[in-house]
């Protein structure tokens, strides 16, 4: 298992190959509060960088998931659209939201490590 | 949090409490929350705690199975002083005032004079006038208002510095009848003075969850108190705004500035029900003529229930349209419902498309899904009708 990259937007990007595992971060599950509702995107469907890719629905509120990295959508978690408290309870594992086939690889350099997102997420008010 | 259509943020905002504008004012309770771990959020210049850690689907589950303990003190209690109050207030509000009995108490909504809502309110008749509970986010204007609008031998005096306590849910007379026997028989929507815990309180049997329960409206210094001592019991756990929200949705209730407003009639909003009777025959509150048509010709649009067929929720500010595509109206309040385990909604549609069963749809981020319109309330109500 490689490591796990992440965005200021608090999602996380985990590399398998040439394919990329997606979801949003435990900080973002903890700030959302109860996940009611998840809305993937179709497979095949490509997703850029930094653009819409997902959405989850709190019990307060509806925020955008964006693409860490860009890519062609293989699988989706069909899960925790069933079942989204799964995002609560397991951001980082069970509840992963996407899986691609990365374009470039290397846009994964440009993200945080985990030392880097976690000293990121202490700057939060 | 009112905007023309629904938010998505970024997931980096999805903390919607984290900016603060102004300086925001605390309710005595405040310490009591940070304590428990409350998320505090801004609200209506206050801060406020919208969920604590088991967070917003668990608290509401818990106020629908047990008791849950709501701080609401950042709501305005005002109360009248003299003895043509009630007749005095009959001016500004369509409900048979006059009519309620001492330590009764009532729902009713002050008018503007084309028929539209500036607040609503609960009423209780007391010996020598009327004690009043209005929406936090109006009660300076609403106090400015009856000031400037009531007789001046009715003596207007804001008691904003009180604390206001809500317990609700189906354990919640038999835990405040421990400190308080008396309240185990109050009728619903009855006001009585009380002493819980060594402090004098004014009980009254209401709520905004659709469950039994009681507001506790007592002196800030012995909020903590109280509040200490009700969270102590067993099957009670103290809740926030979040699931304060979902509860009144779940239960059909309006929430003002999103349900109802300046814009919105009685008749319009559903709650013809709160023009008395004899007020219907004798007109004199603000805007009669508008809203007595309306109830005799019906309105052009109305307040319905909305169940969307799927499982994306419909929130405020969604456009509603009809299986042609046609717009017919908004959502004004929804989200999810933890005890439907469903999305629910309320908004306004165009009258023919209003009626029970009726199939529409609620265009959620540029996608028009199914929804049918539904009866209010979604979930069967708890008030107390003796026992």
């Amino acid at each position: 298992m490689s490591a796990v990259r992440f965005t200021k937007d608090h999602e996380w990007v985990r590399q398998e190959g040439d394919l990329a595992v997606i979801g949003i971060t435990d900080y973002a599950q903890s700030q959302l509060g109860d996940v009611v509702y998840v809305e993937l995107p179709e497979h095949g469907r490509q997703i850029e960088q930094g653009k819409e890719a997902a959405v989850v629905e709190s019990a307060k509120a509806a925020s955008e998931v964006y693409a860490p990295v860009t890519g062609e959508v293989v699988a989706v978690n069909d899960e925790i659209v069933s079942d989204p408290a799964k995002v609560n309870a397991d951001a980082m594992g069970a509840g992963w939201f996407i899986k691609i086939r990365l374009a470039d690889p290397k846009q994964l350099d440009g993200l945080m490590d985990e030392a880097a997102y976690q000293a990121f997420v202490g700057e939060q008010p | 949090m009112a905007s023309d259509s629904p938010e998505v943020r970024p997931l980096s905002q999805a903390d919607p409490g984290s900016p603060a504008a102004a300086p925001l004012r605390r309710t005595p309770l405040y310490e009591l929350h940070r304590a428990r771990g409350a998320k505090m959020v801004p609200f209506a210049g206050y801060e406020m705690p919208v969920q604590y850690p088991t967070g917003i689907i668990s608290e509401h589950l818990q106020t629908r199975a047990q008791a849950g303990l709501f701080d609401v003190s950042h709501m305005g209690q005002i109360r009248l002083r003299g003895a043509a109050a009630a007749s005095a207030l009959e001016a500004l509000v369509p409900g048979d005032l006059q009519a309620l009995a001492p330590q009764r108490m009532r729902y009713t909504l002050l008018l503007n004079d084309k028929g539209g809502i500036l607040d609503d309110l609960m009423v209780t008749r007391l010996e020598d006038g009327l004690m009043l509970v209005v929406n936090a986010a109006c009660k300076e204007s609403d106090l400015a208002y009856l000031q400037a609008h009531l007789d001046r031998e009715i003596a207007v005096e804001p008691r904003f510095d009180r604390a206001l306590l809500a317990l609700q849910g189906p354990a919640a007379a038999a835990v405040l009848a421990r400190f308080a026997p008396g309240v185990a028989r109050m009728p619903f929507l009855s006001s009585a003075e009380l002493s819980i815990a060594g402090a004098p309180c004014t009980v009254t049997r209401s709520g905004y969850t659709g469950e039994d329960g009681f507001e506790i409206a007592l002196a800030a210094e012995h909020a903590v108190t109280v509040a200490e001592k009700l969270l102590a019991e067993p099957g009670v756990a103290p809740i926030g705004l979040g699931a304060r929200d979902t509860l009144r949705l779940e239960a059909g209730l309006c929430l003002y500035g999103h349900d109802i407003d300046e814009t919105t009639t009685p008749v319009e909003a559903g709650l013809a029900w709160t023009v008395g009777k004899r007020r219907r025959t004798e007109g004199g509150f603000p805007g009669a003529s508008i809203i007595l048509r309306q109830v005799a010709e019906g309105p052009a649009r109305k307040r319905v229930g909305i169940r969307p067929d799927g499982r994306a929720p419909a929130r405020e500010g969604t456009i509603i349209v009809d299986p042609a595509n046609n717009a017919i109206g908004k959502v004004t309040s929804g989200g999810f419902g933890p005890s439907i385990n469903a999305p629910v909604a309320m908004g306004y549609v165009d009258a023919p498309h209003g009626r029970e069963g009726a199939t529409l749809a609620v265009v959620v981020r540029d996608v028009a899904r199914l929804a049918h319109v539904a009866p209010l309330p979604f979930v069967r109500t708890h008030y107390y009708r003796g026992s």
